[in-house]
């Protein structure tokens, strides 16, 4: 079958499509609304026997779907930046409850001031939930990742909600070509439902009844164990979905020129893609760079990690997000892997890319380069937070003197 | 090979549509394509951008393209807002809608009067012509980056019945009239 031409929303519809979803809910908001308008229009025109339940609010329409996965059925919801913000309480509860669940996160920055263009601080507020979050480089991932997030949300040695993070606009609303599996091969691999238990109106649990303090504390002991055991359940997804559908992607990292990299970049989302094409372009120069994309933030991949920054002479993180007064989220993640090889490997994390700002393969590879450079010529170093500035305010006076303007 | 277009129009005139439809034809072609807005605080009327990239390998990069090998102008009064050709590789092309050549620039120009096509052919929403399918005719005659069978099928592909034939016309046409300029 030639590929398909879609947007990244249209392809998480399909994956949603392919996975027989019963029930979705879902609140508007840019730039995810396409992907539940997709869905609306299947339901209506018959290619998806789902249940689509209008709400007020994101609260609720996170509430609907944990409401009805808790009761059996397979559910899906979708949103992005202040939506995801608005619904963050039943983020916890849904991961809490161990109840399966996929909802897509079309990345956007969040206000004020008001923008709607990518960054990374929506998704990377949800780190701590309990929730596997996966980010895709690609239109044809995200279908892939969504499809994938049904079997490992249900898989009983994991039984927790999954997160499928697309770049908003650069992905959410990017055309490109898609191979949609057959349906047919999609009932084969996929199984029926699963899930630790089902509530009816019959059924006798209580469910967030407070529990004794050492059962809440075991319980978070048991979520990060299922998220540990999740390592195990993403890799055989991803390798037994390559023989189905004949696409692997490598895991929780995926590498690009990592074999024999001196300098390893670590980064997420689309902008991974640029990023391999300035790695390209820094081995023609005689640099050897490697990009280890994280496709999972959660679980960490620290196994991967520790074993690159164990052969790396320096290790740079491409944040596109921010923990104000502390450091950008990969960064810290990294930081706290690395410490295991005694942090003996040069480490700069740099911050770029916020609410939408361009970063071409072109500044990827001046950056970098700059980098190596310190490396090279100290023996050793280390920065936690360099600001890749926007163009035209390359100075950090010039920036501040804008800032002030808008306060 | 990879090539990468810049279309400038005003908001409503479809160059999101433009370039999407572009891409649908490179796809169909069995081409790797990407196409996408560029979305700002844009609303009707105003000077907007769409991308598109056709290569015949997986595209990796996602940022803006700065350095284009084609731009396409869909509205005659946009050059006197933006500089479209900033960045226009020195052997890329310029597709305009307009009767003559629009600007002084030692670039190989191609001009159609994509205006008047929509006009005839009806492409006509809330009084404002919509030329996009018109200027990918001309774009195809320019380039030949994908083939104006492509370009109709997509077309046929998106708009049905008779919408989709008037579109599909206006890029034959199109194809037909666009000259160098």
């Amino acid at each position: 079958m030639p590929l398909m031409s879609l947007t990244g929303n249209y392809a998480v519809a399909h994956a949603v499509r392919l996975a027989r979803v019963k029930v979705i809910s879902a609140y508007p908001i840019t730039p995810q609304t396409t992907i539940v308008e997709k869905l609306s229009a299947m339901v209506e025109n018959g290619e998806l026997d789902a249940k689509m339940v209008r709400v007020e609010s994101e609260h609720s329409a996170l509430a609907t779907v944990f409401g009805a996965a808790s009761a059996g059925a397979r559910a899906f919801t979708a949103t992005s930046s202040h939506g995801l913000l608005y619904m963050h309480e039943v983020v916890w509860w849904a991961a809490g409850s161990r109840i399966p669940l996929v909802m897509a996160v079309v990345t956007r920055a969040i206000g004020p001031p008001w923008n709607i263009h990518v960054d990374h601080q929506d998704i990377f507020d949800q780190r701590d939930t309990g929730w596997i979050i996966g980010i895709a480089q690609e239109n044809q991932e995200v279908l892939d990742m969504t499809l994938q997030a049904f079997k490992l949300s249900e898989d009983p040695r994991v039984y927790l909600p999954v997160m499928v993070g697309l770049d908003g606009f650069i992905l959410s609303h990017t055309r490109a070509p898609v191979d949609v599996p057959e349906q047919e091969l999609v009932d084969e691999w996929l199984p029926p439902r699963r899930q630790p238990y089902v509530i009816s109106p019959e059924s006798n649990y209580v469910m967030g009844n407070i529990a004794p303090d050492e059962v809440h504390f075991l319980m978070r002991y048991s979520m990060h164990e299922a998220m540990e055991a999740a390592k195990t359940v993403i890799k055989e997804i991803d390798k037994e979905y390559g023989e189905v559908f004949g696409r692997s992607y490598g895991g929780l990292i995926e590498c690009h020129n990592c074999d024999d990299a001196d300098y390893i970049i670590v980064i997420t989302g689309s902008w991974s893609g640029d990023a391999k094409v300035a790695s390209d372009m820094l081995r023609e120069n005689g640099y050897k760079v490697g990009v280890a994309r994280i496709r999972y933030i959660r679980p960490w991949p620290k196994e991967e990690l520790e074993e690159l920054g164990s052969r790396a002479k320096g290790i740079i993180v491409f944040d596109r997000a921010i923990s104000m007064g502390g450091y950008g989220p990969l960064y810290s993640d990294v930081a706290g892997t690395l410490y295991s090889n005694g942090g003996k490997t040069s480490l700069v994390g740099v911050i770029a890319g916020l609410a939408g700002v361009d970063v071409g393969a072109e500044t990827f590879k001046e950056t970098i380069t700059s980098i190596i450079h310190k490396i090279e010529e100290n023996g050793f170093f280390f920065e936690p937070q360099l600001w890749l500035l926007p163009k035209d305010y390359s100075s950090r006076e010039k920036m501040m003197e804008v800032a002030k303007r808008w306060l | 090979m990879m090539i990468e277009i810049r279309f400038h129009g005003r908001g409503g005139q479809g160059a999101v549509t433009a370039a999407n439809l572009l891409v649908d034809a490179a796809i169909l072609e069995g081409k790797y394509a990407q196409a996408f807005p560029h979305f700002g605080a844009e609303r009707r009327g105003a000077p907007v951008v769409a991308f598109a990239r056709i290569s015949d390998k997986p595209i990796q990069v996602h940022s803006q393209i700065t350095n284009p090998d084609i731009v396409v102008v869909l509205d005659p009064k946009i050059f006197e807002l933006v500089n479209v050709v900033e960045g226009l590789k020195n052997d890329g092309i310029l597709v305009a809608n307009s009767k003559e050549k629009p600007i002084d620039v030692d670039v190989k120009t191609y001009c159609v009067n994509a205006t008047k096509i929509a006009k005839d052919l009806n492409l006509v929403i809330s009084g404002w012509p919509v030329v996009n399918t018109t200027m990918l005719g001309a774009l195809v005659k320019a380039s030949e980056i994908v083939s104006l069978d492509s370009i109709v099928e997509a077309i046929k592909r998106n708009f049905s019945g008779k919408l989709g034939e008037a579109n599909a016309e206006a890029a034959r046409r199109a194809y037909v009239e666009t000259i160098e300029c």
